[in-house]
């Protein structure tokens, strides 16, 4: 059984956690005095070894990105913080910021220390804004304490923050498509190469990183590599926050060692609720292939939740029970991506839009056989083909719900309409009346 | 691609060899696959994809299979997913798989043609672009035969006039990005962007009704600038060339023809010293549109929406096709050899010698719009059948110090400054010439380096151009040209001693005595090389063939007797006139006095010329002229005789560079070119002119060719102005042309002078707070006034500018002034 | 330009201070969009104007980052922006039913605003509080674990003028043009107002606690 580590989490439940005070007498920024009288490429070394890998979804090594900078030509180079959360599913970074925003201007400060960066941005998606207003107050309560602007602490070392509010675009979380936004453009992505780390904010090098992996920084610095790795899996160090919603009856953030399996989250989250069984969930948001029950035992680590099919992306597990519809599931969620597509490439563009069509017309009963396999054809044209993972996203629940639950599909054409009750499915007592379908945005 | 000889010899170019459907190809570092392919005759389908422009990689359409050797035994390596050629570089030896040899990449490529077909409307029966459609032709050869798709398209409602010329049908928008690219990119217009997200993503200018914004009334200044109408761009047109759908169409073409039904006749654009390669699409003898032509050396891939929209000209209700000769006070029309004899025997008996022996001589205005072949007819004919200097094809300002300039240092020189070494030089500066007004395609070259190029703009004001060049501003009044080249800044002078560095004289440098000798001393003090860059297609021609008073062909001086005596021996006559020749402007002042008996004109605007046309033409007993309309001095005349429009001859113009810019005859009809013409007349002399056909004239130019230096003018020799004395209400006139405006030459098509920008007066916030004017002002001479709404703009003070011939501006005609001269200013209402 | 000279002004001196947080002011445009949403409740074709004259843009170069992002309105909004979130999880878990009553209760759709200008109603994509579904948004705030009845009470306590207090948030929800101008980077005093972190976000950690595990102990 595997123990939860909140780390974190740790001050969330504090009075006045947000604040500098708080976070300070729980010893918030000794990391940070810590860091600035080292050397900067020890820092980085130490981030390597710990093996913290991005917690946006991607999993690739946070030192390895930052070592990706080229050296010093004399002009600036960028953090920018990715807190443009909005994978369907995941919830982590928002409760972080908005209980603990200290926890990320910390590891914002070291992190620029250690890549020589001296103005960083965070970059906040728009739709939260006491979120915004705690960020804000603690850049500020920063500054006045000396833990940003000039000399910080007399290291010699500057450091501005800013921080930016979007306004709506999924996409937006796709770093090239942030940097973009965060030029004042339209969220589209950008070509790579060249890669951010040559040319990033500006054409200048940059790092992007989620929040949490920023935020786990101070700990790796404060505790050390060992503390870290001594958490998680071989190849998937440390811990991370698990959020479990949907049928479960406990939902929320459970921070934890990686690899932790969901059979032991759900214990320690009071199960799927009172007299439901697990139907399909998602390891790691909306666009990551559904799992069973047949999943319960595996490992949620990157490695172990590859092999099985899927990826372990933010670890936003929506737990469904069986008085869900899977139909009705997935085409919520191609509507989404079909509503936050940017429109740059062809396939995503075009392929979500027919995908939507097909999927509302096969939920509402007026599909046919050849729809399924259409769907297959469809997304077999967008995965891959794609200009950003937003396509491939977009498949991934189509293609594995149709192979998972190829049934349910085939029963709404058969029956010619949804056989699921909409109201026990929801978390609140009704009785069904048929739904007006209204067109999404 | 290739470089040329002479680069290969000094730039070794780094290459890289990999293989593309079995076939290896070699091919310079840095090199796109999707070009690479093309060297070997692979067509991989795209539509985002243009040579001159930055790769996007947003269609899709040319993914292929690539394979690439890493690690440390360099073993071939396949990449997980198909990558698009037209973004990926080539490496060495790599693998690359085409439609042609791989399924995966076969079966990509058709499922982005069917998702591009999802919303592509069915509109190939009505829209323009069937026959020469790149999304069909691709679809047919990389598609499939059928859609499965039976849910419903978006649609849009159409067609949205992004301005007058240019429409969009944005159901058939592709998305490819091409025209939003060229824009910001290419002409620095960014008038259009990507506008909403996803399915919905359209192309569009900012419309609030269009984007569904709730104005709160018609927001004038966000739909409609100062600066013209919504989708405000000289270039404009290039978009619906690069379009490779249907979704931009031109408001002048749009449902009148099938591509199948069109010869395309490759041409040179009459309209700019560039003179840009274009391509003529004529059906049955009617010119229906126009295209850019590829010439990597001059224009590159573009064009100006002139060169593409303005040729209405050259067959409008007023076209001329038979001679007329007036009889009892009307033109009548008659057959040639009455006419060429009515015309003779006018000129004969308006030059002959009265009882006292006094003869009132001819001249010859030729205009800046006619051919090189054209051109040495012209002046020939005054020099050897009318016994006169009197010819010039300058119908604007000029000066004997330009005359002296064009003489020494640019007739006869063969390719001075190119379109290449103007990209590459380092500094540029500008004087008297407006790149984007003026210029043409010389503003997309220049804008080509920009962050690369150092820009100096010596004029009263940056303008929109010069500001999209990067360009920074040494403040001249005009007239004071001169002064503010001797008063360079020192880093101006300095970066001009670079190698490479480039000065640019305009024609507008004539309006400003001293500058050519400014402009002279400043090149020989740093290095710099001087191009001179008029505005007409014909100046540089006119000048190689001698259509200048002062100059005979080849930059020989008409004042040097040695230049006389050889070109009299190559012509077969005893000996060419002596008397110095006048200009336009002297010989219509000389006219209006009733000093000229006879007048042969070519292609003149008479509202270009700023004398008293009128009473010039009134009191000169014979005037012939040589049009292609019906027009103002044709009205006039004794004899008019019909002469070829371009497209209707073949011929040769001379662009600034001095790049012989030859072009054949697009459609055929027994339209005869003014040098056809003049050696007919000539015979009435008993004359062999020698100038019938196009080879003859070329023929004799070349054995004519360049003079040596003895026989050329003196250096030029000019005062720099003093300060123009103004005082109150009084202001120095600073004018120039747009590239849009009511030039003749663009007569008759509304589309594109609905493109024009908005005719507006220019002055500073102090000239405009010292004149009292608020919304607009009056500007005035003795001959007129023209009123136009103000703008205040950063520029010199005491200084008014108004555009040279838009709407409500025409300068010449009534202010009969020239930019430099003083004007009376007053605010109105 | 129909702004008013005080108005005018006051947007100039915000547009500076918004401009002087970037090295490259073309990335002030984001929240300058969100400034002029806090003067004209929603982004005017004057704002777009503005915006582009302070950053050098043409129209069309504005309007393609205002028509791309969702928050930015183009009709004037109602004063509270009322978003249901009906992204897979929230509509399983009710928000589909929230909405279809919400919708009829308020005599609104998608978009829309009711004829006294206090409310418009949304359909919301995920808005990262999944643990509490199903989730609504007033003017970005969060409302969790809401039924039909919480909902509709709610909108109808904004009808009415009350001061209504979201789940985890300040004190109460402001209007549109308030926190508009936050979102433009302007702090408005509320960030220490608190109503808890909430019972979902305190979850692993009140597990932990009561598991007595200790954190890194293993």
């Amino acid at each position: 059984m595997t123990d939860l580590v909140p780390v974190l989490s740790a001050t969330w439940g504090a009075e006045k956690s947000w604040s500098l005070d708080t976070y300070t007498e729980a010893g918030g920024y000794a990391p940070l005095k810590k860091a600035l009288g080292m050397e900067p490429g020890d820092i980085i070394q130490a981030v390597k070894d710990s093996g913290l890998r991005g917690r946006g979804g991607a999993g690739f090594p946070t030192g390895m990105k930052w070592g990706f900078l080229p050296p010093d030509d004399g002009g600036p180079r960028y953090l920018v913080v990715n807190a443009d959360e909005s994978e369907p599913g995941t919830c982590k970074d928002i409760p972080t910021m908005m209980s603990a925003p200290h926890q990320l201007i910390e590891g914002v400060a070291i992190t620029s220390f250690a890549i020589g960066c001296n103005h960083a941005f965070i970059y906040l998606r728009g739709e939260v804004v006491h979120v915004y207003r705690r960020l804000l107050q603690a850049v500020r309560e920063a500054y006045e304490a000396g833990h940003l602007g000039k000399d910080i602490h007399g290291s010699g070392f500057d450091l501005d923050v800013t921080v930016h509010a979007g306004a709506g675009a999924y996409i937006c979380g796709e770093e090239t498509a942030l940097l973009d936004s965060l030029e004042g453009r339209r969220g589209q992505p950008r070509l790579k190469p060249p890669f951010p780390a040559v040319a990033g904010l500006y054409a200048r090098p940059t790092v992007v990183n989620n929040v949490e992996s920023v935020a786990s920084v101070p700990a790796i610095v404060d505790r050390g590599v060992e503390w870290f790795t001594a958490m998680g899996t071989e190849r998937s160090k440390g811990m991370g926050l698990f959020s479990l919603s949907g049928h479960v009856t406990r939902p929320g953030q459970y921070e934890a060692p990686l690899g932790i399996t969901l059979r032991e989250l759900l214990e320690m989250a009071g199960g799927i609720r009172e007299g439901h069984e697990l139907k399909f969930w998602t390891p790691g948001g909306s666009s990551t292939p559904i799992f069973t029950q047949d999943h319960l035992d595996t490992p949620l680590d990157y490695e172990s939740v590859g092999a099985a099919g899927s990826m372990l992306g933010t670890r936003a597990l929506q737990i469904f029970d069986e008085t869900t519809c899977v139909v009705r599931a997935v085409t919520r969620w191609t509507e989404f991506y079909k509503h936050e597509s940017c429109g740059k490439c062809t396939p995503c563009r075009e392929g979500t839009y027919w995908l939507t069509q097909i999927l509302k017309r096969v939920e509402g009963g007026r599909g046919t056989e050849a729809d399924i396999q259409q769907l297959l054809d469809t997304c077999d044209s967008i995965a891959g083909r794609s200009f950003c993972a937003l396509g491939d996203g977009a498949t991934s629940s189509i293609i594995s719900s149709v192979k998972l639950f190829r049934e349910e599909y085939e029963a709404h054409v058969e029956q010619g309409g949804c056989p699921f009750d909409h109201s026990a499915a929801a978390l609140f007592d009704y009785s069904e009346t048929p739904a007006t379908e209204e067109a999404h945005a | 691609m290739t470089a040329t000889a002479d680069k290969a010899a000094t730039e070794a170019v780094e290459t890289v060899t990999l293989t593309i459907d079995g076939t290896e190809v070699t091919v310079p570092k840095g090199t796109l696959i999707i070009r690479a392919a093309e060297q070997v005759g692979i067509e991989i389908p795209r539509f985002c994809d243009h040579p001159a422009l930055k790769p996007a990689g947003a269609c899709r359409q040319c993914l292929v299979d690539v394979a690439s050797p890493a690690g440390p035994e360099g073993k071939l390596r396949a990449f997980p997913k198909p990558q698009a050629s037209c973004t990926m570089t080539v490496t060495e030896g790599m693998v690359v798989n085409t439609q042609h040899t791989s399924e995966e990449a076969d079966r990509a490529q058709k499922g982005v043609m069917e998702l591009l077909l999802v919303n592509h409307p069915l509109d190939c029966p009505v829209c323009d672009k069937g026959g020469e459609c790149p999304l069909q032709n691709q679809a047919m050869s990389h598609g499939r035969p059928e859609s499965r798709f039976v849910d419903v398209k978006r649609v849009f409602e159409k067609p949205l006039p992004l301005s007058s010329e240019i429409l969009l049908d944005r159901e058939r928008c592709v998305l490819c990005q091409r025209c939003t690219r060229f824009s910001k990119e290419i002409a620095g217009d960014a008038f259009i962007d990507l506008q909403n997200r996803g399915a919905q993503q359209q192309i569009g200018t900012f419309d609030e009704d269009v984007l569904d914004f709730d104005g709160y009334r018609p927001v004038g200044a966000a739909a409609v600038d100062e600066a013209g109408k919504a989708f405000s761009s000289y270039y404009s047109g290039n978009t619906v060339q690069i379009c490779p759908v249907g979704a931009l169409t031109s408001a002048a073409y749009r449902f009148r023809s099938r591509p199948f039904d069109l010869v395309s006749s490759p041409s040179i654009a009459e309209h700019d010293s560039s003179c840009a390669a274009i391509r003529i699409d004529h059906r049955r003898g009617q010119v229906l549109r126009r295209l850019a032509d590829n010439d990597p050396v001059v224009n590159e891939d573009w064009i100006t929406d002139k060169d593409r929209f303005a040729f209405a000209w050259q067959n409008l209700s007023d076209r001329l096709t038979r001679p007329l000769v007036r009889k009892d006070g009307a033109l009548v029309e008659t057959s040639w050899p009455e006419a060429l004899a009515a015309a003779a025997a006018g000129i004969k008996a308006a030059t002959a010698a009265d009882e006292d022996g006094a003869a009132l001589g001819a001249a010859v205005l030729t205009g800046g719009r006619v051919t090189l072949e054209d051109a040495y007819a012209y002046q020939k004919l005054a020099r050897v059948v009318l016994g006169t200097n009197d010819v010039d094809s300058r119908a604007r300002s000029a000066s004997d110090e330009e005359q002296a300039f064009l003489g020494t240092q640019v007739a006869g020189t063969g390719l001075g400054v190119t379109f290449g070494e103007l990209e590459k030089a380092p500094v540029v500066v500008l004087v008297g010439f407006e790149a984007e007004d003026e210029g043409g395609v010389v503003f997309l070259r220049l804008r080509k380096s920009l962050g690369r190029q150092q820009v100096v703009s010596v004029a009263p004001y940056l303008s929109r151009g010069s500001e999209k060049l990067g360009a920074t501003l040494v403040p001249a009044v005009p007239g004071r040209e001169a002064t503010a080249l001797a008063e360079l800044p020192e880093d101006v002078r300095e970066a001009l001693a670079q190698p490479g560095a480039v000065i640019v004289l305009g024609e507008r440098a004539a309006e400003a005595a001293g500058t050519f000798v400014a402009a002279n001393e400043l090149a020989a003090s740093t290095g710099a090389r001087l191009a001179w860059i008029p505005r007409r297609a014909g100046e540089r021609g006119a000048v190689e063939a001698g259509a200048l008073p002062g100059l005979l062909p080849g930059g020989r001086s008409a004042a040097s007797k040695g230049a006389r005596e050889s070109v009299a021996q190559a012509w077969g006559v005893p000996s060419l006139p002596s008397a110095k020749g006048r200009s336009t402007d002297a010989i219509i002042e000389a006219a209006a006095e009733g000093g000229i008996g006879a007048l042969i004109v070519g292609g003149v605007s008479a509202s270009d010329l700023t004398g008293d046309v009128a009473t010039a033409f009134e009191r000169t007993p014979f005037v012939v002229s040589l049009e292609v309309r019906r027009s103002e001095i044709a009205e006039s005349a004794d004899v008019v005789l019909p002469v070829a429009p371009p497209s209707e001859k073949s011929g040769t113009f001379v662009n600034w560079e001095g790049r012989l810019r030859s072009f054949a005859t697009a459609i055929r009809t027994d339209a005869m070119s003014d040098h056809r013409v003049l050696d007919l007349l000539a015979r009435e002399w008993g004359v062999a002119l020698g100038t019938g056909t196009v080879e003859a004239v070329n023929a004799e130019i070349a054995a004519l060719g360049a003079a040596a230096d003895a026989e050329r003018p003196a250096a030029p020799k000019a005062r720099a102005a003093g300060k123009a004395r103004t005082k109150k209400g009084t202001a120095v006139l600073a004018t120039w042309h747009q590239l849009v405006d009511e030039g003749a030459l663009q007569e008759g098509e509304p589309y594109l002078a609905g493109t024009g920008r908005v005719a507006v007066a220019r002055m500073s916030q102090a000239t405009a707070d010292a004149i009292g004017a608020a919304a607009s002002v009056a500007v005035s001479t003795e001959s007129g006034t023209i009123e136009l709404p103000v703008v205040v703009t950063d520029m010199v003070d005491g200084v008014v500018w108004v555009p040279a011939k838009s709407p409500g501006s025409w300068v010449a005609r009534e202010l009969r002034a020239t930019a430099g001269a003083v004007v009376t200013v007053k605010g109105a209402a | 330009m129909t702004y008013d000279e005080t108005t005018l002004a006051q947007l100039t001196e915000d547009a500076a201070a918004i401009i002087a947080r970037y090295p490259v002011k073309r990335s002030a445009l984001l929240p300058m969009l969100h400034l002029v949403q806090s003067v004209d409740g929603f982004v005017s074709p004057d704002g777009i104007q503005f915006c582009a004259e302070q950053l050098d843009l043409t129209a069309a170069e504005v309007s393609a980052v205002a028509t791309f992002y969702t928050q930015y309105k183009r009709r004037p909004n109602g004063e509270y922006q009322v978003g249901v979130c009906t992204n897979t999880l929230c509509a399983v878990m009710g928000g589909d039913r929230i909405w279809d009553e919400l919708s009829e209760h308020v005599g609104v759709g998608h978009d829309e605003t009711t004829e006294d200008g206090k409310i418009t109603l949304e359909r919301l994509e995920c808005n990262a509080a999944c643990d509490y579904a199903p989730v609504m948004m007033v003017n970005w705030e969060f409302f969790d674990n809401q039924t039909p009845e919480s909902a509709k009470q709610v909108v109808d306590d904004l009808r009415a003028g009350k001061d209504v207090a979201p789940s985890r948030g300040p004190a109460k929800v402001c209007g549109f043009k308030e926190v508009s101008r936050v979102l433009a980077g302007f702090e408005d005093g509320r960030a220490d107002e608190d109503q808890g972190a909430g019972a979902a976000t305190l979850a692993g950690l009140e597990t932990a606690k009561g598991q007595g595990w200790k954190e890194g102990s293993k």
